[in-house]
């Protein structure tokens, strides 16, 4: 099966039939972080995925809101006691 | 996997909810999970004006989109930052959802340049200030959103934070004893004084995951790359912490961002003490009048020292 994976962007090919629970574990992405679409659907970590399909595994996580300058690891450096 | 609700084929597990839904289930959920936090924080009525910040990324057209489709009366601003290529992907997004959905709905869509405004695009004034170029970003963002939302009379700002968002940052503030933080954490914030607009979090009971499913499965065209300047960033690194957990253990994200929320509701029960302590130490900017705790609020000085850095 074609994979096209982000970040960085790139595309393999994996044998087929797999589910996509396996095909994530043999990328080692995380399924909280990411999102397996075949055509316009999305399909569940138990779907078996055909050697003739072609998917996108899509992150899902953002940088979102800038990070507070105070989480600066050298900003207020505590001491041990 | 079959939908927990009505046993057609799902499309998106959630084993945080011990659940899955089909499309029309997952879109009722998230509407619902949305219009529950809007109820339980006291957001906004039906009656007020909203102004959605949007940056072309999934959450916050997704909120834009949930809140038209909710009947609420919300309008959106985009800030382009200037970053060359990805500012214009993103505007792109932003205003091709503005041109169709939204202006269907009746809601409209404002602007705002920096590389107009402030004379220089987001890394070109980073550097001229010396300071990173993400928390040069979140000054300019949050000053550009609230003028807005004021000089528009706005009743309420709102921001597409998910709970990924928020349960990083929470992390990010325990991790490094940031007590005194912790007070703006939750999901709405009062207009305390004058000049600062009310602020809220609508997408705080959902993921991630959830909000880039919601947009996918809505032909929601978002910015699906990062932005470049956010590679490396600690937010990103406590995020995939927090999902290895969420992995091993589902509901661990919810638990600790909505336990939080919990311990903050029961410390203070009305948000009074919020807005007396902002009464006390804010005052208003000599120079554009929002208001700050310092002398000179954040923006103004960060304006100065770029524009001393160009005249030398």
């Amino acid at each position: 099966m074609r994979v096209r994976v982000s970040h960085p962007d790139r595309e393999l090919e994996l044998q087929g039939p797999k589910k996509v629970r396996d095909v994530l574990r043999e990328l080692n992405l995380v399924v909280e972080a990411h999102l397996v679409i075949r055509g316009n659907d999305l399909v569940t970590e138990d779907e078996l995925l055909a050697d003739r399909d072609t998917i996108e595994i899509r992150p899902v996580i953002s940088g979102g809101a800038p990070e507070p300058r105070h989480w600066s690891s050298v900003h207020r450096m505590s001491r041990c006691p | 996997m079959n939908c927990t609700k009505c046993k057609i084929k799902a499309v998106i597990g959630l084993p945080r909810h011990n659940a899955a839904f089909c499309k029309p289930c997952f879109v009722a959920y998230v509407h619902e999970q949305v219009a529950k936090a809007i109820r339980h924080d006291r957001m906004f009525g039906k009656d007020q004006r909203i102004l959605v910040a949007v940056s072309g990324g999934k959450d916050s057209l997704a909120l834009w989109d949930i809140l038209l489709r909710l009947g609420y009366r919300a309008d959106a601003l985009y800030v382009d930052l200037g970053i060359s290529g990805y500012s214009t992907r993103s505007r792109d997004k932003v205003v091709r959802y503005a041109e169709t959905a939204a202006a269907t709905a009746g809601a409209k869509l404002l602007q705002h340049e920096v590389q107009e405004e402030e004379g220089a695009g987001i890394r070109e004034l980073a550097v001229l200030i010396n300071r990173p170029t993400c928390s040069a970003c979140g000054t300019i963002k949050r000053y550009q959103f609230n003028r807005a939302a004021i000089e528009h009379h706005y009743d309420v700002m709102a921001t597409g934070h998910n709970l990924d968002d928020e349960a990083a940052r929470l992390l990010g503030n325990v991790l490094h004893w940031q007590e005194e933080y912790l007070d703006k954490q939750g999901p709405s914030l009062p207009a305390s004084v004058e000049g600062f607009a009310k602020k809220v979090k609508p997408l705080y009971r959902l993921t991630e995951r959830e909000t880039a499913a919601y947009a996918i499965l809505n032909g929601i065209d978002y910015v699906v790359e990062e932005c470049p300047m956010a590679k490396g960033s600690k937010m990103l690194l406590y995020k995939e912490v927090l999902n290895r957990l969420e992995t091993e253990s589902p509901g661990t994200k919810q638990r600790f961002y909505c336990g939080f929320l919990d311990r903050q509701a029961t410390a203070e029960p009305s948000g009074t003490s919020m807005i007396e302590k902002d009464r006390a130490v804010l005052h208003p900017c000599p120079t554009c009048r929002q208001p700050t705790t310092a002398e000179v609020c954040s923006y103004c000085k960060m304006m100065a020292r770029a524009k001393s850095a160009v005249t030398g």
